[in-house]
Parts: C-alpha cells; structure tokens; sequence
C-alpha cells in the first residue's frame, strides 16, 4: 500500500479510452462499476468535444460480483453494435475486471461472433501499466489487428507512395496541445513537399490502417505515444521511423535532417538546409529572440523542468541550449522510460529526478528557488504557493490548458510558442519582484467604495462570525448589502437573521 | 408516448447504464464539513485518477483526504492489509494528527474481501484515533450515497448519554462564568424560553455552515430547538443520540442512514419532504412542527414572500420542460419544486429510489403535479443514458439535468443542460436559498436568450442514424 495524494499518470484504461475514443467509428466499453467512466466527463470537459464520448460502461455491481458477468458483457457489446454500428469495439479491462479475472477473451470471441463490428479485447494490466504504456500497446495492437486483417483478406497494398509520404502516429484525444501539434506538423510536411499518408489514432478510421505501410516512414512526435506500432511497422515492413521531437529551433532542424536523409536514403532527391535556414533565422521568432536583450537578461537565470519525457527534455534543451537559462534540474514523472530521459538531458542539468512522487518534486523546488518552474498543473500550484511564476508544458492539464487559439508546441511556429511561455513566466516573476522591491502598485487601503467604510452599524458576533465565512471576493459586496438593507429598515445592529433577511431581500 | 399519463406516479426500472459520479467523491465535500477528520480511501489508481480530477483545484489545497493506493501485493495478499494500514494511518496521525480517520472502502477492497470493519477496531486500539469505516463503492452505490454511508457508520459512534457534554461546558464556560457572575443562568434561562418545550431533535445529512445556521434558526422561529446535527463541524462534537430522540433528514440521498438511526439508535424519523425550495422548506417544518405538537406561525407569509421574490425567475421558466437524467438523487426533491414553479417534468430519472424514505416527497410531488394541473412524471429507476437520449431527442424538453459526460454533446445539438452535480455544491436548502436553485435552473435559458439570435444553435453536422 502506498500513501498517495496525487498521480501524474492516469490508471491503464484511461490509455485505452484515448487511443479508442480518437479513432473515428470505434467505441470502447469498459468492464468497470458505476463512476468509472469519468474518462467522459473528461473528455467532454477538458476537450469542449460535441460528440458524445464513444465509451460506454459495461457496469460491474453486486450481481456480476456473485455470479459473473454471464451474458452481460456480450449483450452489452452487441446492443452496442447495433446501437451505434461501430467499426471496431474495444472491451476495455479496469483494475476491477483485473482483479474478477474473468473470462473476457471468452466473451469477446463470443460477441465477434454476433457483432458486425470487430471485437477486441484490449491487451493491458492495470497493476503493470499506466495510461500512457497502455495507450502505447493499444495503439500498437488496434494497428496489427487491422494489418494482420488485410493481409490475411489479401487487402494490404503493395508498394509506397509516388511522392514521398509520411504517417504521423501518436496524436491523440486529452494529449498535451496535439490537435495544434498536428497541424503544425501537417503544415511543416507540406512545406518540405512530404505527403502525410495517415494520422493516427486521432481522426483515423481503421480502415484506413491496412495503408499505412504506402507511407515512405512513420513520424513519432511524442516519445510516449506511437513507438510501439511504429516498430511494428518497421520489423514486418521494413518503415523506418523517426523519433526525434521536432520541439525547439535544434530540435526541429534535427528531426527535418533526419527525414532528409531517411527519403534520400529511399530515392528521393531533397535538400531541406535552405528551408531549416532561412525558416530559423527569418521565419521562426525564436533564433532571433534569444539574440534580442529580452532574452540576454534570462541568462544564468535559474529553471527547473518537470513532466512527460517528450516535453520536458525538449524544454530542458531548449532552456539550456538555445536560451542559455540555468536548468537546475530537470525531471520525468515517465519512470518506464527514465534510462531514455537520462540520456537526453544529463549533459543540459545539473541534476536528473525520476520520481512519481510530487511531494518530492515539491521539495525540490523549494530546495532551488528557481526563478521560474516548467511542469504540470501541480508544479504550477506549487508555484502559486512559493510565489514562483509557472510555465505548464505537459499534462496532468487543466482546462485552460486546452485553448482554443493556435498553439502548438512543434515545429517552427511551435518554437515562437515556447518561446512567448518562457519569457511570460520569467519577465511576470522580475515584475512581481520590482513591485515588491519599490512598495507595490498602490495601497490598497487608499481607496473605499463607500457606504460601509465609515460604518455606523454593529455586527453581532454570530454575524461577524457568518459574514468572515462568505468568500474573500465577495465579501465586501455582502457587507454592503446587508447593511444597506439595515440601514433602510433602520436596524441598529446586524443579526444572522437580518443578514440573511437582507440576502432574501436582494435576492442574491 | 402518445398515451396519456396517468394521474398516479409512474415508476420504472431500466438497465442501469449511466453515468454519475463514484460515491467516493463524498469525501470531498465531508472532509472540509468534518473539520478535523481525515478520509482515507483504500483503492486503486482508478479511485485516485477520479477523485484528483472531480475535486479540481480542491486538491492543490492540501485537502485532509489521501488514497491508500493497493499494489499487485496488496491485491494477492503477500502483504498483510493489517501491518499495511497501521504504517499508513500512523503515518497520517503524525503528519495531521486528526480526531478521526474514516476509511472509504471501494470495489476493489469489496472485491478482495478485506475485513476493514474487522481491522478498525483493532487498530483504532492500537493507535489511539477512532477509525470509521464506510463501504462507499461503486458496485452499490451511486454520487451522495457515499454520504449516506458515510454518516450511517457516524451515526453508530454518536454519544449515548448527555450529561458529559453538559458538564464540559460548564468547564469551558468558566472564565466567562467568572466575568458575568449570576448573569449567566438568567440568559440561559431566557434562551431556553424561546423553546418549546419539546423532545430532542437532531438533523441528519451534510450542509454547508451557513444553510445550517439558516435551517437552525428557521426552526427556532417555531420555537425548536435543534439539539445536534450529524454531521457536527468536528467528529468530536458529534450530537447525542438517545432512545426515543426525534430525527429528520434534510437530503433525499440518506436512507441508510435514517434506517441506522431508528433500527440502532431507537430513534423517531420525522419522515418529511426535503428543504429544498420554499415549498420543500415550508412542508419540512410543517411536519416537524406536526409531530411535536406545535402550530406553525407565519409560514403562509414567509414562503409568499419568497416565491414573489421569485418572480423575475419564474417567469422565465412557467410553461418549459425539464428532463432529469438522473445522477445524484435530489431529483424528486427539485423535479418538485420546479413543477411548483410552474415547469413540466416528462422524466425524473433516479438512480435508486427509496420510496419509504422518500414518501412523504413523492406525496408532495404528486400532490403538487394535481394542484399544478400538469401529468405525472415518470420516474425512471438507474436509467439507461442511451434511450434517455434518445427520449431527449424526441421530446426536445427545454432543458435536460444532466452530468457533463452528456452537457456539452446535448448543447451541440442545441438542447439547453445544466450540469447536475453543481446543484450538489451549491446551498439550496431553506427558504433563503430557493433563489440560488433557480439562478442554476434558469443559467442557460438567461445565456441563450442572451445569445438567440446567433442562430448558432445546432453546432454539430449529423442525424442521418437511426
């Protein structure tokens, strides 16, 4: 047992649910008790989607306890069929069916039977994975399943492409800005003259999975996301893949080499260093930021990074590399993968942290003062505790990290992003700090706005008691109210009842 | 459809299949209530996942509650759940030193079959912290029943005896004793007049502070007085519970609890409709008032003076439909108050119904669907999302209750929502409050009269399936 307050990293079926529920036509449902499809609410939140989430739960309650799902299941996945004709539906496992250990590869060869759509049982431990190995497997087994499907029909085109193409795989529903990630990376294709032959999971529809080996290579813009199938396609296709995250000046131009020479390498004929050139000195603000004096005042400046493997070692590199800012330390909460992490940032921090352990994190900042933190949700209330600005670069995310502008985080105007959300969080935290320095804004005391600052009227102390209960920011309006209220019915003295006698009064 | 409704209550049962939220988030409004408790919930990932992301930014604020997250070991008993939970609850003694922890049980410790009623007293022994133990899980139970189950363990910890509280505060008083020489009986002799003489009340069922000072003085204004409420501000304050008390619930969601208390505590259910709107409240003190003998004075006046503080709401809604979709059991309690409003309601979808706790709501709905002159809803017992959806799509009612898995896909389709749980968080009980409800009932009427002539209504491109 283990004293937990907060996780980075979801449980295993919350990775099924994003890479089922981004397919177009696939619906997921879940072998779990009531509540545990708050995935929905998260989507249709966090998302602001129009579509209803295509994930039902197949409830486990005291019955199925007893006596075992029996037909429940399989009705559940054929009334689905029909229901909503799906191309695909994915039993979806939750760390209760792992315990029940029932039977469910059983019941999904029962219901494939029945069903017109294929069935599937998604293959992940919720005691062995997290959210982001299993929407790894997931994605990985939904792509065999559909290439060992076409091969077995005959289906599976031969040969690639006439122009060179590309898959981007790992874009996906709740990723971290990957619906403007992929436009940016759609975008930066069509710039460098590569067709973009399929993007899964996101949009995709899986009949679409069978070409995914006309593509000349596999893009996989997020370590996290995607290297799994990306592998797959390489051993039974021979599909090379790249995995460097085209995040940062470096980065990008890293990534473009790379895709330079894995076409040439298949008889393409492209020289991408005038665009790398002329799109990081003229094009992208970011080159040219961290020439500008904006950016010489954040030089020695002192930075910590925390989040998702992709995102903090690219903003580690960009920190360090490309803004010359101290990185104190950097850290992954992707413990799976830290051997990877290690080898990316070691030589731009001074010290590495893997830990799921946010109490620790925490820490770790206090231990550093950083003038600026680069992590989560959580690390940016730690922020607002220790009163250090806060940049969020990786999810767990809040709403507004869902924004409606453009903002992506890859590729050349994913740079002028990054660059905006480092100078933003540094300049906000020297402006506090000169504030504080020269005796702030204002007084705050200076100003009243009337009636109640030259009060003639008593407070009980029950109601004193009641009024310091209303909330900060709507206390003085309380305040006002109520004595206005008594003031015109000419009380001398302010009780519960006639605060709330003024609340019914006003109406508010 | 096309029948018409009959004129008695309508009850249904359907497959079960929607979504609410997992009884465990009842820690998250118990533990700010119970002020030094700490909730411990013994699940897994999952448990952890739902209650980080539905408490919000509750949970940067070091909340009192934490997961006792079990590992494969725990799940196949190589580690001993005894020696497991005692390192864990002596470390949140030393860290936060509470009056008490209360163990949120899940599935998977329901699963498992870990003994936690058997493990508590043993522990609670060892460490010196009573240990309350509430099976809110998802294979029982749906949203606010976790604080039912949570007061029903309470209820059974509730004092038996009244004297020890009476002479700790005297002791407590004694300074002020000193400072008021004999003045002191005098006053409590002057507030104990403003009683009627009565037989002890205690109210069950958890309210933000403030609705509990209006609901405590709202009864005092007939003359009684509420000796105790479970739950208190602090577990070490939890009220006095002799046989032969009177108690009243003021949620819809607390059957257990109210069972508790009359089958262990040998207590009197004053069995009455909720306080929710000033019909509700009216009708609630009505009956207390009923029961002990006492007449009630100037509710005709007051609930008029409400509902004509109402009427810039009102008249928004007289004539406008609403569709309960079912997740937190308030719903007969609101579906009441809105057709006293003036609204109609073709479904109340529930998803358990206590007919006995709840009879005399379900007697003042009913009542108030003839007086209204509008047809019975019908009740619809764990609903089934999907054909509830497609009963939305067909009966277009001018507004659907429902959780935000369905709100923003339903808005698409231009039906206006207003999310459920809210009205779980907001103060809607009392006379003082039936404005707050119908600020929320009338929200995305007043957004889309603000909005309609966009013609930006229907923002999804579909409907060709049937």
């Amino acid at each position: 047992m283990k004293l937990a307050y907060w996780m980075y990293a979801g449980p295993a079926h919350i990775g099924t649910l994003r890479v089922a529920s981004s397919f177009k036509n696939v619906h997921a449902i879940m072998h779990a008790p009531l509540g545990d499809d708050y995935f929905n609410v998260m989507r249709s939140m966090l998302e602001r989607e129009r579509d209803f989430t295509p994930v039902t739960a197949s409830i486990v309650d005291r019955n199925v306890l007893a006596r075992g799902s029996q037909e429940k299941v399989v009705d559940n996945i054929t009334r689905k069929d029909t229901e909503e004709r799906p191309d695909l539906i994915v039993l979806t496992p939750t760390c209760t069916s792992s315990i029940l250990q029932e039977d469910l590869h059983n019941f999904v060869e029962r219901a494939s039977l029945e069903a017109k759509a294929d069935v599937m049982l998604a293959d992940v431990n919720h005691y062995r994975v997290n959210e982001l190995q299993a929407a790894d497997r997931t994605l990985d087994q939904i792509v065999r399943f559909y290439i060992e499907k076409a091969r077995k029909k005959g289906e599976l085109p031969a040969g690639k492409t006439e122009q060179p193409s590309v898959n981007i795989i790992g874009i996906s529903t709740l990723g971290f800005h990957n619906q403007h990630d992929c436009t940016e990376l759609k975008r930066l294709m069509a710039d460098l003259g590569i067709q973009v032959n399929e993007v899964i999971p996101e949009g995709a529809s899986v009949h679409n999975l069978k070409n995914l080996p006309k593509a000349w290579f596999n893009l996989v813009p997020y370590r996290e996301l995607g290297l799994m199938a990306a592998r797959y396609l390489e051993q039974e296709f021979g599909m090379p893949y790249i995995d460097i995250t085209p995040m940062g000046v470096v980065e990008t131009a890293r990534c473009l080499r790379k895709i330079q020479q894995v076409i040439n390498q298949q008889g393409a004929d492209v020289d991408y260093e005038e665009y790398i050139n002329n799109q990081t000195l003229y094009v992208s603000q970011a080159a040219w930021f961290s020439r500008s004096i904006d950016c010489q005042n954040l030089t020695g400046k002192k930075a910590v990074v925390f989040g998702d493997s992709t995102h903090a070692a690219a903003m580690t590199k960009i920190l360090a590399r490309e803004m010359g800012i101290h990185v104190v330390w950097a850290g992954t909460y992707c413990k799976y993968d830290a051997e990877w992490f290690r080898e990316q940032v070691s030589e731009y921090c001074d010290e590495v942290i893997v830990t799921e352990d946010h109490g620790q994190i925490g820490d770790a900042i206090a231990r550093v003062e950083p003038s600026a933190i680069f992590g989560t949700q959580m690390e940016r209330h730690v922020g607002k505790r220790l009163n250090i600005p806060c940049g969020v670069i990786a999810a767990p995310i809040h709403i507004q990290n869902f924004p409606i502008g453009y903002k992506p985080f890859c590729g050349y105007e994913g740079t002028n992003q990054i660059a905006d959300l480092v100078y933003n969080s540094f300049t906000l935290g020297m402006e506090d700090h000169l504030l504080e320095i020269f005796g702030g804004h204002d007084t705050k005391e200076v100003i009243t706005k009337g009636i109640s600052a030259d009060s003639d009227l008593s407070w009980n102390k029950e109601a004193q008691a009641e009024l310091n209960k209303v909330p900060g920011f709507v206390r003085g309006k309380v305040k006002r109210n109520t004595e206005k209220f008594a003031r015109d019915r000419g009380f001398s003295e302010i009780t519960l009842e006639v605060m709330y006698a003024a609340k019914e009064a006003v109406g508010a | 459809m096309t029948l018409a409704q009959p004129e008695a209550l309508n009850f249904e049962c359907e497959t079960g299949n929607y979504h609410t939220f997992c009884p465990i988030s009842c820690v998250a409004w118990l533990y700010q209530k119970i002020e030094d408790s700490f909730f411990l919930v013994i699940g897994t990932k999952t448990c952890g996942y739902f209650l980080q992301n539905a408490m919000g930014v509750m949970i940067f604020a070091e909340p009192r509650y934490a997961m006792a997250e079990l590992e494969e070991g725990d799940i196949s008993a190589q580690l001993n759940d005894y020696e497991e939970l005692k390192r864990l609850c002596l470390q949140i003694k030393r860290d936060r030193n509470p009056s008490v922890i209360v163990w949120i049980g899940t599935c998977t410790t329901e699963i498992i079959k870990m003994d936690l009623e058997g493990l508590a007293p043993k522990l609670e022994s060892e460490i010196g912290i009573p240990i309350v133990v509430a099976r809110a899980n998802g294979l029982d139970y749906a949203f606010t029943q976790g604080e039912d189950t949570v007061l029903a363990a309470m209820a059974v910890k509730c004092p038996d005896q009244a004297p020890v509280a009476e002479a700790e505060k005297n002791e407590r008083n004694a300074i002020a004793k000193l400072l008021n020489f004999g003045r002191k009986k005098e006053e409590v002799a002057a507030e104990e007049s403003e009683y009627v003489n009565h037989p002890p009340l205690v109210l069950f069922g958890s309210l933000p502070d403030p609705v509990v000072t209006q609901l405590t003085l709202e009864l005092k204004k007939q003359g009684i007085k509420v000796s105790g409420w479970l739950p208190a501000k602090r577990y070490t304050e939890l009220p006095v519970l002799e046989e032969g008390y009177y108690v009243a619930g003021v949620n819809p969601f607390l059957s257990r609890t109210a069972t508790t208390l009359m089958r262990r505590r040998k207590c009197k259910l004053i069995g009455a409709p909720f306080p929710i709107g000033p019909d509700g409240t009216r009708a609630w003190i009505e009956k207390i008032c009923s029961v002990f003998g006492i007449e009630p004075k100037g509710l005709d006046e007051r609930e008029a003076q409400i509902w004509a503080s109402l009427e810039d709401y009102l008249q928004l809604i007289r004539g406008k439909s609403v569709f309960f979709m079912g997740d937190n059991l308030l719903e007969i309690s609101l579906a009441r108050f809105l057709v006293r409003c003036g609204m109609i309601v073709p479904e109340i979808g529930i998803p358990y119904m206590d007919k006995r706790y709840q009879a005399a709501e379900l007697a003042l709905l009913e009542k108030t669907c003839q007086e209204m002159g509008v047809p019975a809803p019908r009740i619809v017992e764990k609903p089934d999302n999907y054909n509830q959806i497609q009963r939305i799509k067909e009966l277009k009612p001018d507004l659907v209750i429902t959780g935000m898995a369905h709100a923003n896909p339903l808005e698409a389709r231009g039906i206006n929502t207003k999310w459920s749980v809210e009205f779980t968080f907001a103060q809607i009980h009392g006379f003082t409050n039936a404005r707050d409800i119908l600020e929320l009932v009338t929200r995305p009427l007043r957004r889309n009269n603000n909005l309609k002539d966009l013609g930006w209504e229907k923002l999804v491109q579909e409907e060709a399936k049937v």
